[in-house]
């Protein structure tokens, strides 16, 4: 099992260490609903150094990165992170991912911890007939993600006043005693906050610096799952997986039909035609909650399942996000859950659980 | 006042005469974490000891209930299901259902306060 360059830091908060996509990550310091109103309504501070980084360079980078991804990666520089889908020739979603545009010949690709040695090597197939290196540079970065409506006033004061004028998916470099930090004005909560990358050594000074001396909220994975939830923000082998595409779980806004990519065929016959499952929102109208992989029922049968759900403080409710026949996707419309072996009513709603707090 | 005795699964008992109170340990509740929806039998229902008789969600998962003993349910705490972090704030007096049960009253298989705690750490 891995441990991240902060595995001491989580132990001394008294954090519940859990296995998660290989490396012991913490779960919770303290209670998933007390972490996730801290990022709600102060600051909170993840450890997400599990996640994978993937450098790819060289002279036919950027026309690889636009084939491997759905969404249009402007030649670098640039100053915006991308967000897209790599897909397989069916269109099929083999994951989700940031890019960074670095430089002219230079690409930066975070991607889930769960896939990232399916996705290097995904990409290493994809690139022979281009001139470029693929780089695998997870054990030499570490990353935080600052979150909540406080986290702003916490940056600028450390690295000054240029990091308050970013917006959403813009990044910059600071100096850090020396040392290059990435920090990208993004986050995974639905709320404002930034994520910080540098080597291992850097992302523990930092998480010690918010911790002691900010005072800021440590926070697991626990609200984490919960705060992506309720912005509704997909979470790989949930909402999204290699048997679902983009224009089923909602990311149609991700995909452009105007530059080519792998699965782009696939992807353009099913918009014509219209996707036959759509991603919605669930409000759950009888008694239980509905979880992961519960399955959705209308006019006695399966129409789908249920890919997250939770009872979230601040909701009257129960809701879920659960992927469904796309006949029975309108709004308003009245399904069971099978919450155990008993059918349970659920309405279909929106996904708008939150307004999302992005400093555009 | 009658000992609890304690479950291998986490629960608790509390035998009073022909009565006795069911509920989950504090190991339990801390490993569940914020409990936010108990699922419970009717009144009626009945059980034989280990049969899973309701359920417990917190933020994170379900988990089922299991019955250290046999019985009757003959109340349920209905003020649970309005405020399900009662548990999580006093686990040992919160009970959740009460049950009739068969006298003399078998609980040899159930593990004392001073054995739970051994286990459950």
């Amino acid at each position: 099992m891995n441990k991240t360059g902060l595995y001491d830091q989580h132990v001394r908060l008294g954090a519940q260490m859990v296995p998660f996509a290989g490396y012991l990550m913490p779960l919770q310091y303290t209670s998933i609903t007390q972490e996730h109103q801290a990022v709600r309504q102060a600051v909170g501070l993840f450890d997400v150094s599990h996640m994978g980084e993937i450098f790819i360079k060289g002279p036919e980078s950027h026309a690889l990165v636009n084939q491997l991804l759905t969404n249009i990666v402007p030649q670098g520089p640039s100053d915006k992170a991308i967000y897209g889908l790599l897909c397989n020739e069916m269109g099929f979603v083999i994951d989700d991912l940031f890019v960074y545009p670095l430089g002219k010949d230079e690409y930066l690709l975070i991607v889930n911890a769960s896939n990232a040695i399916k996705d290097e090597a995904w990409i290493r197939i994809q690139s022979h007939a281009y001139d470029v290196t693929i780089d695998s540079a997870s054990n030499r970065y570490g990353q935080l993600a600052l979150q909540g409506p406080q986290a702003e006033a916490i940056i600028i004061e450390k690295f000054g006043s240029t990091f308050g004028q970013l917006r959403f998916m813009q990044y910059a470099f600071a100096d850090f005693a020396g040392v290059k930090v990435l920090i990208s004005r993004s986050g995974y909560t639905g709320e404002d906050g930034y994520e910080l990358y540098a080597d291992p050594n850097t992302i523990s000074k930092l998480w010690d610096y918010f911790i002691q001396e900010r005072q800021v909220t440590p926070c697991g994975l626990g609200c984490r799952d919960t705060l992506r939830f309720e912005g509704a923000l997909s979470l790989y082998g949930h909402e999204i997986d290699e048997n679902t595409t983009p224009l089923e779980a909602g990311l149609k806004f991700a995909v452009k039909f105007e530059k080519d990519f792998i699965g782009k065929a696939a992807l353009q016959t099913e918009f014509e035609q219209g996707p036959s499952r759509r991603l919605v929102g669930l409000e759950i109208t009888g008694r239980g909650i509905a979880r992961a992989d519960y399955e959705v029922f209308a006019d006695n049968q399966k129409i789908g399942r249920v890919t997250t759900g939770y009872m979230l403080s601040g909701h009257e409710r129960p809701l879920a996000l659960a992927l469904i026949d796309a006949r029975y996707a309108e709004i308003g419309t009245t399904l069971d859950v099978i919450i155990r072996n008993n059918p349970v009513s659920a309405v279909v709603r929106d996904t708008k659980f939150m307004d999302k707090k992005y400093k555009r | 006042m009658a000992e609890l005795r304690f479950s291998n699964t986490h629960e608790w008992v509390k035998v009073d005469g022909k009565e006795a109170l069911v509920g989950i340990s504090d190991y339990a509740q801390h490993s569940l974490g914020d409990v936010v929806f108990v699922d419970l039998p009717n009144v009626g229902d009945t059980f034989s000891a280990g049969d899973e008789f309701g359920a417990i969600e917190s933020v994170k998962a379900a988990s089922e209930l299991n019955i250290p003993i046999g019985g009757k349910v003959i109340a349920v705490n209905d003020a649970l299901l309005d405020h399900p972090e009662t548990i999580n704030k006093d686990p040992l007096s919160t009970w959740l259902i009460k049950i009739e049960v068969a006298t003399p009253v078998d609980l040899s298989h159930l593990l004392t306060p001073e054995a739970y705690e051994k286990i459950a750490k």
